[in-house]
């Protein structure tokens, strides 16, 4: 049965993978997401559905572990923040190599290096252009409220298995530790291991079972017209993905002279700038990506076509700004707006960036 | 007796396991990693676990495992096999799951996934297979080189005093309470290889029954690494290998068997 | 008295001639081809049939696999 409750974040991502019907989590501990193991260890999972919660002695241990549970088609899952992230890097490019499906979230805290514990988006560059090495990207949704959370962790899952691909959800520390209500969804229940036979049986690395040719799980392809192909085959998933699979939220943009385009938390503090900014007479509007790989070009393209400016808003030195810049592609001119080391942008400030554009 | 009349289909007593694909082996000649991997699946196809079986394959020399071994295969990163099994057998307790290693994957990179999955007694089987090199990236100092032992990152010998010396993983985690069944062997003369697809047996049973962590390494030759001919580097590994790695269980249902110095 | 005779089978494409089948075998009746495979190896041969009993030594250390093994009771 579907629950409205008050919760945490990073607690709604983890009873969200419970009910879910995820087969296994492993995480590590990391400031701002330990609550996501700590919830699941006090949920005692494996009573509640069969789940398997595991604490790894690395995230490069825990990535992995997904990596096998992944790879034997069990439906799996890790989180970690920026740090940690960085160390999953190598696993990551694994999973996308040899194209199996998990969802990861990264609680991003900022940085370089051991940086702060408080919240940023500055992983926008590690996330969305692939992270770790070869040509890969994952599916990134940014989540913006707890509710999207908990909402997040079915869309994520329903995209890493029509894709076969790993997926991320790029939160932060804000999102990650408030509290709100969440409407959390009623239990999905795990695969049965025949079902798991059925439906991914084809690919994943169970058993030969009933004497079946045998399945490997690689990323290795030591022929260079075999990796080829391997990479023209991911280019064309992550284009379908584009295609089918892009997703955004406009807010008050059918009239908009300005459009500010921020995702997750810097979002959510620009739609009160909207309210501020049209107060003072300035017609604003916020396109908010909902996934950040891919990049909603389309909609953005077509704003460039009758607006005067765009102001990328972001926890993060200038990120996010390179893809308006590159999509926009000179029509109108694009600034940006970013507050750096765990401070987050005011309304206010947001909206004398605005009157800057404007001015300039 | 013509030879003819003994070649026959009633008259065979060895052949090739079906679990070995008929892939030629990309290993140098008289390397034992081609034994070992045979022996592994003869013990899975004897034991009849061919549909329950999922091998984890390592970065080095038998990156390719899954190319050689007629099972459900995963390829691991560097060092990582251990986790990767954690991954599955945590999800599928029931399945039977083994990694296959060379010491710089194990002993090096992966020392922390290895002492921690033997720490946690998950119920695996570890293949490791030490030949004191790194092999496939062209014979470089492995953690297991042997004191003096020349590489071409120690050419002057392995000078412990600067470089460390060599790392007896097998000894390190038979004291840690999660490894059940810790064991040494060699595949290079009949007697060892039937020894060591003993243990193996047994390693495989005891993952049936549930018991924790086996670890089964396999001193083995780099003839390639090491510079001899084949048979050399046998007698070579005889002389200087097993006097370092001596062969012999180290730890048996959970008991230590052997004095550890 | 029964009496066991033995015979192998050498996949001469597969075998990289390395030798381990000749120093395990008991009854020295395996020595390397003078000629050489197509990969360039001198491959495993029965040099001295006569003394195989079949007891498949060489066919387990052989790292390639590549050895078969018959073996017959012969009675006197």
């Amino acid at each position: 049965m579907a629950e409205l409750k008050l919760m945490k974040g990073n607690e709604a991502f983890g009873e969200a993978l419970i009910r879910e019907g995820v087969d296994g989590y492993f995480g590590y501990p990391i400031t701002p997401q330990s609550e996501v193991i700590e919830y699941l260890m006090t949920e005692l999972t494996h009573e509640r559905t069969g789940m398997v919660t595991l604490q790894a002695e690395s995230e490069i241990a825990a990535i992995n572990m997904v990596y096998g549970a992944a790879a034997s088609g069990k439906k799996s899952a890790t989180s970690s923040s920026s740090p940690g992230i960085s160390l999953k890097q190598e696993g990551i490019s694994y999973l996308a190599g040899a194209e199996l499906p998990c969802l990861m979230l990264n609680v991003v805290r900022g940085g370089p290096g051991l940086g702060t514990i408080q919240p940023s988006q500055a992983d926008y560059f590690q996330a969305t252009k692939g992270g770790g090495h070869g040509d890969y990207h994952m599916y990134v949704l940014a989540p913006a409220s707890v509710q999207e959370m908990a909402d997040f962790v079915e869309d994520g899952f329903d995209i890493a298995y029509k894709y076969k691909t790993p997926v991320m959800l790029l939160s932060d520390g804000v999102i990650g530790q408030m509290m709100e209500k969440v409407m959390i969804k009623e239990q999905k229940p795990r695969l049965t291991d025949q079902e798991i036979h059925e439906k991914h049986g084809d690919w994943a690395t169970i058993g030969r079972i009933g004497g079946r040719e045998r399945n490997i799980i690689t990323s290795l392809y030591l022929k260079s017209d075999q990796m080829e192909e391997h990479n023209q085959k991911l280019q064309a998933k992550y284009k379908k993905m584009e295609e089918d699979d892009c997703r955004w939220e406009e807010i008050q943009t059918e009239d908009a002279d300005y459009i500010i385009v921020a995702y997750g938390s810097s979002a959510r503090i620009s739609q009160k700038t909207i309210q501020l900014a049209r107060e003072k007479g300035i017609k604003l509007g916020v396109l908010r990506p909902i996934t950040l790989f891919p990049f909603p070009k389309k909609p953005i393209s077509e704003l460039a076509n009758r607006v005067k400016g765009f102001l990328a808003v972001e926890m993060s030195a200038g990120q996010l700004v390179e893809d308006v810049r590159l999509t926009v592609n000179g029509k109108v001119k694009v600034e940006h707006f970013g507050r750096n080391g765990g401070i987050i942008p005011s309304p206010v400030e947001v909206l004398e960036a605005i009157e800057k554009l404007i001015k300039e | 007796m013509d030879i003819k009349d003994i070649i026959k289909p009633e008259n065979l007593v060895y052949k090739k396991t079906e679990l070995m694909t008929d892939n030629v082996l990309s290993y140098c000649p008289g390397c034992g990693h081609g034994t070992a991997h045979r022996i592994a699946m003869e013990v899975i196809e004897e034991m009849g676990l061919t549909e329950d079986t999922i091998g984890v394959a390592p970065v080095g020399c038998s990156v390719l495992a899954y190319d050689f071994m007629n099972i459900d295969m995963q390829q691991a990163s560097h060092g990582r096999a251990p986790a990767v099994a954690t991954g599955i057998i945590r999800t599928w307790p029931d399945k039977i799951v083994f990694t296959y290693q060379g010491d710089g994957d194990l002993a090096a990179i992966g020392t922390a996934e290895t002492i921690h999955a033997c720490n946690r007694g998950e119920n695996i089987v570890i293949i490791f297979v030490n030949n004191g090199i790194y092999g496939m990236t062209g014979g470089q100092m492995a953690p297991t080189t042997l004191p003096n032992m020349k590489s071409s990152t120690s050419p002057f010998g392995r000078d412990v005093e600067t470089m460390g010396a060599p790392l007896k993983m097998t000894e390190l985690v038979a004291l840690l309470p999660g490894t059940n069944f810790v064991t040494r062997h060699a595949v290079h003369s009949p007697g060892h290889v039937r020894k060591a697809k003993k243990a193996l047996r047994k390693a495989f049973q005891n993952v049936k029954d549930k018991k924790g962590t086996q670890l089964i390494e396999i001193v083995s030759n780099c003839n390639s690494g090491w510079k001899m001919t084949p048979v050399d580097s046998n007698e070579w590994m005889v002389e200087n290998m097993f006097p370092f790695y001596p062969l012999g269980d180290i730890k048996v249902d959970g008991k230590i068997v052997k004095e550890l110095h | 008295m029964a009496k066991v005779k033995g015979a192998i089978v050498v996949d001469t494409v597969k075998c990289k001639g390395c030798g381990v089948c000749v120093v395990a075998c008991p009854t020295q009746v395996i020595d390397l081809a003078k000629e050489v495979n197509g990969k360039g190896y001198h491959y495993a041969y029965m040099e001295n049939p006569d003394a195989c009993t079949g007891c498949s030594s060489c066919s387990i250390v052989c790292p390639d696999g590549v050895i078969t093994v018959y073996r017959v009771k012969v009675e006197n």
